[in-house]
């Protein structure tokens, strides 16, 4: 692999990691949405590098699905789904920004030490690829943990799943079927996850998580 | 011939649980159709038959294999697990196992014959009864791990059954519960035990587990499983406390057998385990099993004086003489790592004739207690007294198990124990200090145990024999029917044979040990005048017969001379009565009372012993009371304390059962996490 190859990649995937940060202070529904349609611009382009300098045409097809579900269909569902709640104005974060930021760096940073050294025997191209895949996929999942909204919570997932793609196409000999089912799956959980906020909204005319704790019957 | 009747053995063996597992089918399919006296007849009748057989044929296995040694082939039956199929052998130790229980389940259905009379709901009991005996044939038959653990878990469940016999008393069902418990724990450690041993390649044929002896670390580690295992069904302290609530809760005849012979099936899976397929001992194993057994001796027999039910006591001394067993075990292990092969020998050999003594005279105690339950309806030692006037046969029978669990010669008990002394008196002679010096210290606890022991079955016979009635029920009782008494009278009479001829039963013994330890004791059979000599004869020796011929005509000579002397005529005066005539019954000892001394000076540490007197006030006519107040450290905060713990890590998994989305997804984070952290941090 050239020089430049190798650093192009390396400054997709590097950007994924630095807009799922972003991700994790946006403190308004849009502007997270916004920057979610961002983080799949860049995952779009990090995987169509891939393809060029792998030279697998097959990825193109996975960046063409990435771009047109994950940054144009889904956030404009997304948008018309805020819009419909009626939430647009502000979300709550559990945790304050200062150490979810905080907790974000940890991670990226806990991410490269157990991935650099696990997998010193792969190519270069793939161990940066895996150790910021894993960032991405933490971070997606710090996200889903730190916030109390439903819509905010698919995000997170759908950032956690932008991190597999990436992990995928960064490893070679990924077959394209794994990588269209991977992305199908998702787009029906998404379709899933949205009925059911709308189910939440109709029962308890908020999207807050913590509301339905209320309403359970196991409870000792 | 020897060969044909060899290779004829084992299928002749095997028949017998065959037949005992038809019988209980047919109990079962003809149920009620049968009737409950023709049922009876069937189950104990064809039991006791089968049992008989079981015998002839591990007693010609040990009488042939004492000239041709060499194993025989195993056999493998298409049953089980498809493809494997289930492996059966007959060596010599499983032949004397096979022949205690052989023995046992003979007086045991003879026993049920007349006993299963007075049973309430008898098709609780009748079904399970040779479902049980044929589990305990199967157990020593079996020669793979496998049909091993299935035949000691269809054991298990069969006397589980039994003891739920009376399910409707209360304590009863408790007992059942402690018991399956403590069953299944104990299975684990043995299936854990064999699946080491078979290792990575599964070869669970014994055969296969002897040619590929494990390492040092994984033999400790099976050694460890093994007493947990078979020391939980034995009842070794601290895993003995189903054993006191279990055995008594059964029908008397299914004690007897719980007691006498299934706690010797324990003992024959911690052979099979330890001394067969675990490879060459270490010189360390001896320790923990001889420590486990002098602890054990002690605290059973301890825990047996404290008992005032007759049936616990009996429990509980069984006990103690697993204890003593075990100690034989511990020793045979620490000569046999030394490669002193005639001590091994000698020491496994007086615990292998002790499971012989304990299941005869075991037995025998229980079925007296299941007579004294019949005639009294109670098996209170406090309600209980002057049984021998009314039942003098019974009582003439539970005297010489008496004194052979007491190990008084010339009966059988003492043979055994001398036997296991005369091998403690060898251990100068071991090489490691800490053998040295433990041996010696366990030997002491033992003769504190025997010691004990006797004092406890003098008080069990005082109480409930000797002295007068303590309750209407004991002043009426009548003796039992006839099946029971020669049952009871049969046992008396093997102990006294094998204590008059321990030398007949030593050489029978001889192939087990020949097979575990790789010597034998020297045959004992042709010495003069039937002595044994276990070491040699400037050593010591002893002659059951001699000391039967001397106490016969000494006490003989002394009536005599006592008779001439003071005349023949039968006087009868009052009774001495510190000037109350008519004193009541209460006025003799109780027996706690009878235990009182002992209680003081041993048990006040072990079981937190409270004694308080309260005194009416000067003037009040109210009785002074007296308080006693036992109770168990090892139940209380050993089990207990366990049962807590677990309940608490319960309530803090049930607590996980109930959380948010968000606090699940946080658990999920930050395990993933910390699982990352570890990576991070351990390579």
């Amino acid at each position: 692999m050239t020089g430049l190859g190798f650093d192009i990649a390396h400054l997709f995937a590097g950007g994924l990691v630095l807009v799922s940060l972003m991700l994790l202070y946006q403190d308004r529904l849009t502007a997270m949405i916004h920057v979610f349609a961002v983080q799949a611009l860049v995952l779009t382009a990090s995987v169509a590098w891939q393809a060029w300098v792998q030279d697998a045409p097959h990825l193109y097809v996975t960046a063409a699905i990435a771009l047109v579900f994950k940054a144009i269909i889904i956030p404009v569902a997304l948008s018309r789904m805020v819009a419909r709640l009626g939430i647009q104005r502000g979300i709550e974060t559990v945790v304050g920004v200062g150490p979810t930021m905080l907790a974000g760096i940890g991670l990226v940073a806990l991410s490269m030490v157990v991935m650099l050294p696990v997998t010193a025997t792969a190519d270069p191209l793939a161990r940066e690829d895996l150790a910021f895949a894993l960032s991405v996929v933490l971070l997606g999942l710090l996200m889903m943990v730190t916030r109390r909204n439903a819509v905010s919570q698919v995000i997170g997932f759908m950032s956690l799943e932008n991190g597999l793609i990436l992990a995928a196409a960064g490893a070679k000999g990924m077959p394209l079927v794994v990588e269209i089912s991977v992305a199908f799956s998702v787009l029906i959980a998404f379709i899933v996850i949205g009925i059911v906020i709308f189910r939440i909204r109709e029962r308890f005319d908020t999207v807050d998580v913590g509301a339905l704790d209320r309403f359970r019957g196991d409870r000792t | 011939m020897s060969a044909t009747v060899a290779a004829l053995l084992c299928p002749a063996a095997l028949l017998c649980p065959a037949a005992l597992l038809a019988i209980a089918a047919l109990t079962v399919v003809a149920n009620r159709g049968l009737g409950a006296d023709r049922a009876r007849w069937l189950v104990y009748g064809g039991a006791m038959l089968v049992c008989i057989a079981a015998f002839g044929v591990a007693l010609v296995a040990l009488i042939s294999s004492a000239r041709a040694d060499g194993q025989a082939a195993d056999m493998v039956l298409p049953l089980g697990l498809p493809g494997i199929g289930a492996r059966f052998a007959l060596d010599g130790l499983s032949a004397v196992f096979l022949a205690v229980v052989g023995l046992g389940g003979a007086a045991a259905s003879l026993y049920g014959l007349g006993y299963g009379r007075h049973e309430h709901e008898p098709f609780r009991v009748l079904p399970f009864y040779p479902a049980f005996l044929a589990g305990m044939m199967l157990v020593p038959l079996a020669a793979d791990a496998f049909t091993f653990l299935v035949s000691w878990e269809f054991m298990s469940l069969a006397s589980w059954a039994l003891v739920l016999a009376h399910h409707r008393v209360p304590e009863n069902r408790r007992a059942a519960t402690v018991y399956i418990v403590m069953a299944a724990g104990g299975t684990f450690a043995l299936l854990f035990a064999f699946a080491l041993l078979a290792g990575p390649a599964g070869g669970f044929a014994f055969a296969a587990m002897r040619a590929v002896p494990p390492d040092a670390v994984t033999a400790g580690v099976v050694l460890a499983l093994a007493l947990v295992g078979a020391g939980s069904k034995a009842g070794l302290v601290p895993l003995h406390v189903w054993l006191p609530l279990a055995h008594p809760a059964a029908p008397s005849h299914v004690s007897a057998l719980m007691s006498g012979v299934m706690t010797k099936i324990a003992v024959y899976g911690f052979l099979r385990l330890v001394f067969d397929l675990a490879g060459p001992p270490a010189w360390w194993w001896g320790v923990p099993v001889l420590v486990a057994g002098g602890v054990t001796a002690a605290v059973g027999v301890l825990t047996a004086l404290m008992q005032t039910d007759i049936k616990r006591l009996l429990a509980c001394s069984t006990i103690e003489n697993i204890g003593l067993i075990f100690a034989g075990l511990g020793l045979a292990l620490a000569f046999a790592a030394n490669g002193m092969a005639a001590a091994a020998a000698l020491a496994l050999t007086a615990a292998l004739f002790h499971v012989v003594n304990h299941a005869l005279f075991k037995s025998a105690l229980f079925f007296g207690a299941g007579a004294v339950l019949t005639a009294t309806g109670t098996r209170e030692l406090d309600r209980l007294g002057g049984l021998i006037h009314r039942m003098p046969v019974t009582a003439l029978a539970v005297l010489v198990a008496c004194v052979a669990i007491s190990a008084l010669p010339p009966l059988n008990g003492f043979a055994s124990e001398w036997l296991l002394f005369q091998a403690i008196l060898l251990s100068p002679e071991l090489p490691q200090w800490g053998l040295k010096l433990a041996v010696p210290a366990v030997g002491a606890l033992l003769a504190l145990s025997v010691a004990l022991a006797a004092a406890c079955f003098v008080r069990f016979y005082g109480i409930a024999f000797l002295g007068r009635p303590r309750s209407d029920e004991a002043a009426t009782a009548r003796e039992v029917d006839r099946f029971s008494l020669s049952a009871m009278l049969g046992l008396a009479g093997l102990c006294v044979l094998a204590g008059v001829l321990p030398g007949l039963v030593i050489d029978l013994l001889a192939p087990a040990a020949a097979g575990l330890v790789g010597a034998a004791m020297p045959p004992q059979g042709g010495l003069a005048w039937l002595s044994i000599v276990p070491i040699a004869e400037s050593r010591s020796s002893y002659n059951g017969l001699l000391v039967l011929v001397f106490i016969a005509v000494s006490a003989l000579g002394t009536a005599v001379v006592v008779h001439r002397l003071a005349g023949s005529a039968v006087r009868r005066a009052p009774a001495w009565d510190c000037g109350f005539p008519n004193a009541d019954p209460a006025t003799q000892y109780t027996a706690s009372s009878f235990a009182q001394p002992i209680r003081r000076v041993f048990a006040g540490a072990i079981f937190m012993v409270r004694e308080s007197v309260e005194m009416p006030p000067p003037g009040d006519l109210s009785p002074a009371r007296f308080r006693l107040d036992l109770s168990d450290p090892i139940w209380e905060r050993g089990y207990l304390g366990l049962a807590g713990l677990v309940g608490r890590m319960a309530d803090f998994a049930n607590r996980l059962q109930t959380l948010t989305i968000r606090q699940y997804l946080s658990l999920v984070f930050l395990s993933l996490v910390a699982l990352l952290v570890v990576l991070a941090v351990w390579r």
